[in-house]
């Protein structure tokens, strides 16, 4: 606490040098701190009008069928039993090797029903859906996504054409448009989707008993209330063991603003991060100066009996606190500015706030920087010769 | 108390070996005052740091208290500075930015003292010297006596073996002068030990025992 209060008075002793010092971790701070806020204040708002619209749909996955195995027939009757579900899909995935002419590649599979359409809010650019006669008949029909059209048979508009998946002939029947998520993206892997029966063939994991299938809520009900009626349905069908089935509900944009919202967090942190380095830079080269400059009193200071570790720990605690103070400076002008932004926006929905954690963050980071940039400034200090620093400039 | 034997301190000038302190043989006995009387370049400094624990020997064997010093490490000597011996140094190297009482505490921090302790010594230091009511005084608002006087009061609070002056009247004029040895005198006759490095003989005289230093050899003058 001494030595803060000392350090304190050192820096207190050149308040010019030292305010310019501090702003470099002010910028850092304020930086850091305002566009953090700002991106999660906004995507928060968004996502939350976002949800407001109700969540998409429901994924259901069964873990223990009590010997009675859910059919594609179950399917349909539930959903003509209860008025708050519009549509229920089976999912399946497999992974066959498609080819069209002499391109070829792995593609995965998704067997599905033509409710899966609507469920997941796809959207056809050419062609027709899976109907239900192509379930019944176990047609080797198959829907491309626009990406993967193009990638294997090189152009969009491919309805009509033949491609082999796994060596089987299957006709396309519909293109639709890609999904565009970050994680479809990053993987770039070819998507087909096919007749759930027909995957049954195609591949030996896929079996007439569904274990995963999506729920879409009608058109009037939220999802929470399909959550309730298909977990009511599901509890009677299993015996009421709720360990039998998870059902959960996805809300996919609200997932895109997470994944968003994060991408954004780190690509501006580590901008922000890059100037609080900087500033620390200022900060050690300032110290050095500092140094120099004392070196009568690391002398005297030594004399008296000051040890090594004394003087280290004093000079370290200069820097630090001249970093803390940057810090709390830059903190107070973020909240001043956000509460201007708040000013300026009131009456939209849009609220700024500053973030509980980039605020802890940047006390965190500004304390490293102070530590690892006043390190060696503090060692040149500590290490100097008492008689030297004695007679240094008379 | 300080045994010097055959001490011997050589420094490398460009070509040119200069010998600093030439085998020098020096003894203090507890509560002895004694002066160091030489010309510039004669050693004196060189003797004072060795003397003082701020450099080693190259050469010889220095006991402080009965221990050798020349094995210590540099944090070793930190300590045997802080314990044993107080400074006065001819340019009073107090800290500016602290006031006189914060210079006169700043010894008993470094030894660790708790702050009730360290408020009633550096209270008795600066009465011993006169300046209980300069204490918040920074050193730039003092007079060269009362920053030397200061000086003192941070050399005595730690009760040191040993009190190392080193021209302590050096920059001050005569009559300070004179209050600043009469100090040195009072505090000898207190059964403290004091070791005094001047050039000037007048002040040299006024110690108990006089010893000469010419080309870093030591040669006693009066007992």
């Amino acid at each position: 606490m001494l030595s803060v209060k000392m350090a304190l008075r050192s820096i207190g002793a050149n308040k010019m040098r030292a305010a310019l010092t501090m702003l470099g971790i002010i910028i850092g701070v304020l930086a850091l701190v305002v566009l953090v806020s700002l991106v999660s204040s906004t995507t928060d708002s968004i996502t939350s009008e976002v949800s407001s619209l109700g969540s998409s749909l429901l994924t259901v996955s069964i873990r223990d069928d009590h010997g009675m195995p859910v059919r594609l027939e179950d399917l349909q009757d539930w959903v003509d039993a209860e008025p708050s579900v519009s549509g229920i899909s089976p999912y399946a995935t497999a992974t066959a090797t498609g080819k069209y002419a002499l391109e070829s590649g792995s593609v995965t599979l998704y067997g599905v029903t033509g409710d899966y359409y609507e469920i997941n809010g796809q959207q056809l650019i050419q062609g027709r859906y899976i109907k239900q006669s192509d379930l019944r008949s176990s047609s080797r029909v198959c829907v491309l996504d626009e990406t993967t059209a193009e990638k294997l048979v090189g152009y969009a508009d491919c309805a009509g054409e033949v491609i082999a998946l796994d060596g089987i002939k299957y006709t396309i029947i519909g293109v639709v448009k890609a999904d565009d998520s970050i994680i479809s993206s990053f993987l770039s892997s070819m998507t087909a989707y096919i007749p759930y029966t027909s995957l049954i063939r195609l591949s030996s994991t896929t079996g007439t008993s569904i274990t995963n299938f999506y729920i879409g809520p009608s058109q009037g009900y939220t999802v929470p209330q399909a959550e309730t009626a298909m977990k009511e349905l599901l509890l009677r069908r299993f015996d009421e063991d709720e360990d039998a089935f998870r059902i959960s509900s996805v809300n996919i944009i609200e997932e895109a603003m997470d994944r968003v919202n994060s991408a954004l967090t780190i690509l501006l942190g580590s901008i922000a991060a890059i100037s609080l380095i900087v500033g620390g830079i200022g900060i050690m080269n300032i110290m050095l100066v500092t140094v120099t400059e004392r070196t009568r009193e690391i002398g005297i200071r030594k004399a008296i009996g000051a040890s090594h570790r004394t003087i280290l720990v004093q000079f370290l605690i200069e820097a630090v606190v001249l970093c803390m103070l940057g810090c709390a400076l830059g903190i107070f002008f973020s909240w001043a500015i956000l509460q201007i932004v708040s000013i300026i926006v009131a009456g939209t929905s849009l609220s700024f706030h500053l973030q509980g954690n980039v605020v802890m963050w940047s006390v965190i980071f500004c304390f490293l920087i102070g530590v690892i940039f006043g390190l060696y400034p503090a060692n040149k200090a500590a290490k100097m010769k008492p008689i030297d620093a004695l007679h240094y400039g008379g | 108390m300080i045994e010097l034997r055959d001490v011997s301190k050589i420094y490398q000038i460009g070509d040119e070996r200069v010998h600093a302190l030439d085998h020098a043989n020096l003894h203090v006995y507890p509560h002895e005052f004694v002066s160091v009387i030489g010309p510039s370049g004669s050693g004196k400094s060189t003797l004072m740091n060795i003397i003082g624990c701020l450099d080693t020997a190259d050469a010889g064997e220095y006991l402080l208290d009965g221990t050798p010093i020349e094995a210590y490490s540099e944090n070793a000597l930190a300590r045997v500075r802080s314990r044993k011996i107080g400074f006065v140094f001819q340019s009073f190297n107090l800290i500016p930015k602290l006031s006189a009482e914060e210079n006169v505490e700043l010894p008993l921090i470094y030894q660790g003292v708790k702050k009730a302790e360290r408020t009633k010594r550096v209270r008795e230091a600066l009465e011993r010297v006169g300046l209980e009511r300069r204490a918040k005084h920074q050193p730039t608002e003092l007079s060269g006596g009362q920053q030397q006087r200061v000086a003192i009061a941070r050399a005595l609070v730690t009760q040191p073996s040993l009190i190392l002056a080193d021209e302590p009247t050096g920059n001050l004029d005569s009559h300070t002068s004179r209050e600043i040895m009469d100090m040195f005198r009072e505090l000898h006759e207190q059964g403290n030990t004091i070791v005094l490095i001047t050039h000037d003989n007048d002040i040299a005289r006024q110690a108990k025992r006089i010893v000469h230093i010419l080309d870093g050899r030591l040669t006693e003058v009066s007992g």
